[in-house]
């Protein structure tokens, strides 16, 4: 039996990335708050519960259009305590860099973090650096916790979705993963796409605010919308159909996975929600979405069903159908 | 290029089908409609047409896919370019997870070899401007499509008096990849869509044997879902007809006499050769080679690669897939030790396999 080693699968937010997890983490770290597996942990307090998680943050480039890795590791903890309904209360930072960055460059990605923290309405309160040998690192790499309160009367979670709710996602998807693959320059392609990242517990507010009845809100991020589906499918049971016809995704975004062979419904998001809601409150939460600037290009993209529960079906526009599995490996782009 | 799905694809998709249920309704035996290419067999599982066609017609994947017919020596051959000292070996991306006999180029990536991943052979042409100090392989792989502009790279690479870049061409044809299968009899086919794309540079004239010998209809075809079901209909309409020819549903893009200097190109720079297909096995001037005058640029030979014939893991029907016998399902390992996070065979590995497209887009035992 050959020795199994950590590989870049391992990271893409797909199956292995699920396993790993199962398998290995969950076993010696795996608290009750941590088992739910939601974007935040719940943890109940005097007056009301707090949401608190982290995440760490590698990308390449650091700059890309439409964000930098500072803006991404804001956004990214701002909008896992969003995804459980919270209001963020404060986030630490860690900072990890490479010897020989440039100062200037360090600053520009702490002033992004600054502008998103003004956006998301939160502050860093807590920070530690440290500076590693030329190569160990790239660039530098960020780790960042948030806590944040939980609204009373407010109960999101992945396995809270039940059959008969609807599916609503906030914008067109892919825009993010788009911006930095073209940003990288590998692959001579040029583009006008800029990265969704963006924070949304304000958004997430205006929706609570239209209805507290949400039931699940998770951030496609790595592995995308298909495996955000598989996972809630598999956390609450339920059968999950979408409408292919009804997906937003821009024309660039198409383009070039067409020209990469990649999958749309496979690309990370970095400010973009899906939430599932009760029929009875969907078209109000709609439509305060869509008066939120992060909401414009909300839109109905499917339900949860009772049938096939753990599956995902992707209604086509051809009028045919096809499931939807979570993320397996790396999308690597095919020869022709 | 999609740039507005939907409509047209919810409005014409079932005049087409409705077409096509009538005529697969005339035929006694089910229709058996092979889809030469990868591309093909991602777009039919993609936008669902398998579960729209009437049980009678029933799809076939075949050899179409550039990694899955790779064979394992040549895979064996990367990995042992790309742990030279001083070299780096560019390669396209999925090609990365198919496993060599005992390891990938990924493996190899994670432990340190420079392997780059390109879009395009003049991408690997760019890098060896760039770093004069390497040597850049190109591991050269796919079809008529891919190979005008490896040629062109090999062109440039003379013509701009590059020393340090060199070409692994493990390249293919597809009209003696399908001779062969019909040769050898195994397969029973009534009718092919034939790749768009590879038709762009060759045409039509090679594949009218497949109608004039064998009595099969084929039809060029587009890789947009509407194209596709057209495609079907136009092979369907022929049978029914009692007609075999190579007709084009894809003209917005293909040539009856197909690409001339695009060819031109290709034959200056190479020259057909017997090449091992995986799965297929020897296939007679189905390769293609560096010509004597560009033999300099040849990274098998500079750099004396041994090629050591490797058969398939145990098991593993990607053979038998490959030429249509056998279905991903019917394979022992497909979906149990073999998944796309660790293949066994390469028709599992690429996104183009079809193995893949089974697992991944709803097949799974």
């Amino acid at each position: 039996m050959k020795e199994r080693r950590i590989s870049l699968a391992h990271g893409a937010g797909g199956k292995l990335s699920h396993d790993l997890v199962q398998e290995l983490f969950l076993p010696y770290l795996g608290s009750a708050p941590l088992q739910a597996l939601d974007d935040s942990a719940v943890i109940p307090f005097e007056t009301g519960q707090l949401a608190f998680t982290t995440d760490a943050y590698v990308v390449k480039p650091l700059f890309f259009p439409g964000g930098d890795i500072g803006r991404l590791a804001v956004c990214g903890t701002v909008n896992d305590l969003a995804m459980v309904g919270a209001q963020p209360l404060g986030l630490s930072c860690s900072f990890i860099l490479e010897e020989g960055l440039l100062i200037a460059d360090l600053e520009r990605v702490l002033a992004s973090m600054q502008t998103a923290g003004q956006e998301a309405g939160v502050q860093v309160v807590a920070g530690d650096t440290k500076v590693v040998e030329h190569g160990a690192v790239e660039g530098l790499f960020i780790t960042t916790a948030g806590i944040g309160q939980i609204p009373p009367g407010v109960a999101i979670g992945s396995a809270r979705t039940v059959p008969g709710d609807v599916i609503i996602v906030s914008g067109p998807l892919g825009d993010h993963e788009i911006a930095v693959l073209l940003a990288r320059g590998e692959f001579s392609l040029q583009g006008e796409v800029k990265s969704d990242c963006a924070p949304l517990n304000k958004l997430v507010a205006t929706m609570l605010a239209a209805s507290s009845t949400i039931h699940c809100l998770r951030d496609p991020t790595r592995g995308g919308m298909a495996t955000v589906l598989w996972e809630i499918a598999h956390a609450s049971g339920v059968g999950v159909v979408v409408e292919e016809e009804e997906i937003p995704i821009r024309g660039e975004v198409r383009a070039v996975c067409d020209l990469l062979g990649f999958d749309p419904y496979y690309l990370a998001n970095e400010g973009r929600l899906i939430a599932f809601v009760p029929e009875g409150a969907a078209r109000t939460i709609l439509q305060a979405m869509q008066q939120h600037p992060l909401g414009k290009g909300a839109k109905l993209i499917g339900r949860a069903v009772a049938d096939h529960p753990g599956t995902v079906l992707l209604h086509t526009t051809l009028g045919g159908h096809r499931i939807l599995e979570p993320l397996s490996g790396v999308q690597f782009p095919r020869i022709c | 290029m999609r740039k507005n799905p939907g409509q047209a694809e919810a409005r014409l998709a079932p005049l087409l089908l409705k077409e096509i249920t009538g005529f697969a309704g005339l035929f006694d035996q089910p229709l058996r409609l092979m889809e030469v290419c990868g591309t093909h067999t991602v777009a039919i599982f993609r936008s669902g047409i398998q579960s729209l066609l009437p049980n009678a017609i029933e799809l076939l994947s075949g050899p179409g896919c550039p990694v899955c017919v790779t064979p394992t020596a040549e895979i064996d051959q990367a990995i042992a370019l790309a742990r030279q000292k001083n070299v780096i070996l560019a390669t396209f991306g999925d090609l990365m997870r198919v496993p060599g006999s005992s390891s990938s180029l990924q493996q190899e990536w994670g432990e340190g070899s420079a392997i780059r991943v390109i879009l395009s052979p003049l991408d690997a042409l760019q890098l060896a401007a760039e770093r004069p100090d390497h040597f850049v392989c190109l591991f050269a792989v796919g079809f008529e499509t891919t190979s005008p502009t490896i040629a062109t790279a090999v062109m440039e690479a003379g013509s701009q008096g590059l020393t340090n870049f060199y070409l692994l061409s493990s390249q293919r044809l597809i009209p003696p990849a399908i001779r062969a299968l019909l040769a050898n009899g195994m397969a029973q086919i009534d009718g092919f869509i034939l790749p768009g794309h590879v038709s762009v540079i060759i045409g039509e004239a090679p594949y009218r044997f497949i109608a004039e010998e064998f009595g099969i209809p084929g039809v060029i075809t587009g890789f947009e879902p509407l194209e596709i079901l057209e495609g079907i209909y136009m092979l369907l309409k022929q049978k029914k007809e009692g007609r075999a020819a190579i007709e084009i549903q894809y003209r917005r893009a293909v040539a009856v006499e197909g690409n001339e200097r695009a060819r031109a190109i290709m034959a200056e720079v190479f020259a057909p050769v017997d090449a091992n297909w995986r799965g297929l096995g020897m296939i007679p001037a189905s390769g293609l080679a560096l010509r004597e005058a560009f033999s300099y640029l040849d990274a098998a030979q500079h750099f004396a690669l041994p090629y050591v014939e490797q058969g398939d893991a145990p098991g593993c029907l990607c053979g038998a897939v490959l030429q249509g016998i056998r279905r991903p399902p019917e394979c022992p390992l497909f979906g149990t030790q073999c998944t796309p996070e660790e293949p066994i065979g390469a028709c599992m590995v690429s996104t183009e396999g079809s193995c893949a497209a089974y697992y991944k887009y709803g097949g799974r035992p």
